[in-house]
């Protein structure tokens, strides 16, 4: 039994792509997709409720503990924020042409290969399966990405795929090395996550060191930190909106994710200053690339893409701290981001479907025009931005708190100051897109409407907004009342501390 | 024992030699040929770490990497060439950096390969970790054609020549990772390639060509 509920967060998307493949995209099949994220986000709490102590399956390949099981509750709930929102968006673009019955087909097998291979590299025993799955989600985006074919789609994807390639192999070359070190210990040559662990502390530190740095500069460009970012704006712009959501949310997350298991082998085997170091420079870095290139941004999706910079340099440095209270508090921010920036990205994709432009100066008032998504997208925003009740506001105040108190003072302050310039930036970037008076006839003198779509009903703008709406609702539940999961959380953030 | 450390010792020179060679090699053809020659050295260099410690993986591991660095991701940058039709400049990598700087800069990378890889040498001195600074030097060289290089497949083969070195290393370090975890990177390498394949296609419809400076849309 806790085999089947272990391995159905990878069946039933795969299951699910089968059925696209098999069935195309009509209106009939259109809410298989969120079924099938429903289902593996119902398994995925279920197996955290059951099974509290680590287990193996399938020979030892496959593993849980209660990390694992709190990025799968994570996978599963973005996922399904992103999957029920896909239906509304995928009629929205066949409707104004952009796309047809058959790439919404593709868009739909492509997004449940990729839920699967996610929920792979969650559960799996060995880092070297990690690596080949999160590599994997690189090559099934690819084509998500590029999936509207204009010369910037294009471009966007070229440059995904060539930089996330490439930094992941720089992260294979570390598990290489790792694992010469692992072996030459006296240890498994498998790269079991836990059996590295266990073996830390008689691996050789020098070349330790250099496959920690490999490893943590590779998965690190996967997760959108500095330097190798650049990547992350041209995806996430480009990318179908749903797409953006589940890359914000899941993607960065899970890379993330094999960025503190990495912590956990380094630690324990250089001490704990070495990762401290190069994760608080990686996040203080994303810190100022986002703020310095979010005050002049144009683009709200790519707004919204530097926001994601941003919050994965806060996790950075809070994964800096360390200790069992900084890091319960970067899973819940890793949760809260992925609610509040997927939302954002289901009510970006609306906004560019209503408006026909994706300027930040091509949009204004649209609260007086279509109140419902502004509401939602204004909502989004300040629970990205910090505010309460959201659960990004206690996240938040966790991680400066730990910072403070792990000695990181200076580097806790400076991020602070930068997370408050992003914060004013996007506040004011929002504000002017949605409020003030309605500028229907100043948007028409600059030419700037376009499309088909535009003034619509303020009911047929608002379709497809219940999903991100349910999002943020829970993100502000998390924020006053985590309930079980802050249980999970303590017991995920023990793993990853090595105290059981 | 003579016997292995030098054919070991030739398969890795052949491994540096191929990849300066890319280096320095402006006719993309060249360059595919190339490839073949480097991905039979590293099937070499399996197979004879395979007969030197008579592991039956390893065998496999070598016809493996035959059939795929060998035969099939040269065949498929040829396609890729091919595609893009005849025009002689599309035929030529345009570096951003001249030939001789960048095999100065080769040089460079290899004495940093040998500064890198001293611990590694340390850990388990065998004739096969004295050979990882090559493995090493090939994954830098190729980190720096991706760099450097302005045509879509130029960057692919600079992506390739980073794999080739980052298998050797890991054949060199003679710590196996498991059957299921080396198919995993070699199907992930090559769907890697097939889809910058299309994407190139792709951009050759968008742009009329795969001149990495005509993507200019994306900027902040």
């Amino acid at each position: 039994m806790t085999t089947l509920l272990m391995l159905s967060p990878v069946l039933v998307p795969v299951c699910g792509a089968i059925g696209y493949l098999l069935a195309g995209w009509r209106p009939a099949t259109a809410w298989l997709a969120p079924a099938c994220a429903a289902l593996t986000l119902a398994s995925a709490v279920t197996l955290a409720a059951a099974q509290p102590a680590p287990c193996t399956a399938l020979d030892g390949l496959a593993r849980v503990d209660p990390l694992a099981e709190f990025m799968l509750i994570l996978i599963g709930a973005v996922g399904l924020l992103a999957t029920a929102a896909s239906p509304a968006w995928l009629r929205g673009e066949i409707a104004a042409v952009r796309a047809s019955p058959r790439t919404a087909a593709r868009h739909s097998v492509l997004v449940q290969l990729f839920l699967a291979a996610m929920a792979v590299a969650v559960l799996a025993a060995s880092a070297g399966v990690t690596w080949v799955a999160i590599e994997g989600t690189t090559i099934a985006t690819a084509f998500l990405v590029g999936q509207q074919r204009t010369r910037a789609a294009v471009e966007a994807a070229w440059k995904y795929v060539v930089i996330c390639s490439a930094g992941i192999a720089l992260a294979l070359l570390g598990l290489l090395l790792l694992n010469a070190a692992a072996v030459h210990a006296g240890g498994g040559s498998d790269l079991d996550w836990a059996r590295l662990a266990a073996d830390a502390r008689r691996l050789d530190p020098a070349v330790t060191r250099t496959a920690v740095a490999l490893l943590i500069v590779g998965f690190g460009t996967k997760a959108g930190l500095a330097p190798l970012h650049a990547w992350l704006p041209d995806a996430h712009g480009q990318a179908p909106a749903p797409v953006s959501a589940l890359m914000s949310g899941v993607l960065l997350s899970v890379a993330f994710y094999a960025i503190l298991r990495v912590k956990v082998i380094a630690d324990l085997a250089l001490g704990p200053g070495f990762a401290r170091v190069l994760l608080a420079v990686l996040g203080l870095v994303s810190l100022l690339v986002a703020a310095s290139l979010l005050i002049r941004q144009r683009d709200y999706k790519r707004m919204l893409a530097y926001s994601s910079i941003e919050h994965m340099g806060v996790m950075a440095v809070g994964a800096a701290a360390g200790g069992p209270l900084a890091l319960a508090a970067v899973l819940l921010h890793m949760l809260g981001h992925g609610l509040a920036k997927g939302s954002l990205f289901v009510s970006a994709g609306r906004m560019l479907q209503v408006t026909g432009t994706s300027r930040i100066d091509g949009i204004r008032g649209l609260a007086a025009r279509v109140p419902l998504l502004a509401g939602c997208a204004g909502a989004g925003v300040l629970a990205l931005a910090g505010f309460p009740p959201f659960s990004v506001f206690a996240s938040e105040i966790g991680i400066v708190r730990a910072g403070f108190s792990a000695g990181l003072g200076w580097i806790t302050a400076i991020a602070l100051a930068l997370i408050l310039v992003i914060t004013a930036t996007l506040l004011a970037h929002t504000s002017r897109m949605l409020l003030g008076a309605d500028a229907d006839t100043e948007m028409a003198a600059s030419g700037s409407v376009a499309g088909p779509g535009a003034s619509p009903s303020p009911r047929g703008a608002a379709a497809g907004l219940a999903p991100a709406a349910t999002a943020l609702t829970v993100c502000a539940i998390l924020g006053l009342y985590a309930g079980p999961l802050a249980t999970l959380l303590h017991s995920a953030a023990r793993t990853l501390t090595g105290t059981p | 024992m003579t016997g292995y450390t030098q054919s070991l010792d030739l398969a890795c020179g052949v491994l540096l030699v191929t990849a300066v060679v890319i280096v320095w090699r402006r006719r993309l053809t060249a360059i595919i040929r190339t490839f073949a020659v480097q991905g039979t050295a590293l099937a070499a260099i399996a197979g004879i770490l395979a007969v030197h410690a008579r592991d039956a993986r390893l065998g496999v591991v070598a016809g493996g990497l035959l059939a795929l660095r060998a035969v099939a991701l040269p065949w498929l940058l040829r396609r890729a060439l091919a595609s893009s039709g005849s025009r002689p400049s599309e035929q030529e990598t345009r570096p951003q950096v001249n030939v001789t700087a960048s095999l100065l800069a080769v040089a460079a990378l290899t004495l940093v390969a040998y500064a890198v890889s001293r611990p590694l040498a340390a850990l388990d001195p065998s004739p096969a970790s004295e050979a990882i600074p090559v493995g090493i030097a090939v994954t830098l060289a190729g980190f720096f054609v991706l760099v450097t290089r302005r045509r879509a497949v130029s960057q692919l083969a600079g992506f390739l020549l980073m794999d080739n070195g980052i298998t050797a290393t890991g054949l060199l370090t003679t710590a196996s990772t498991g059957l299921l975890i080396e198919a995993g990177v070699s199907l992930d390498v090559l769907l890697a390639v097939v889809v910058l394949r299309v994407l190139a296609d792709r951009m050759r419809d968008a742009f009329g060509g795969t001149d990495l400076d005509d993507l200019r849309e994306l900027r902040d």
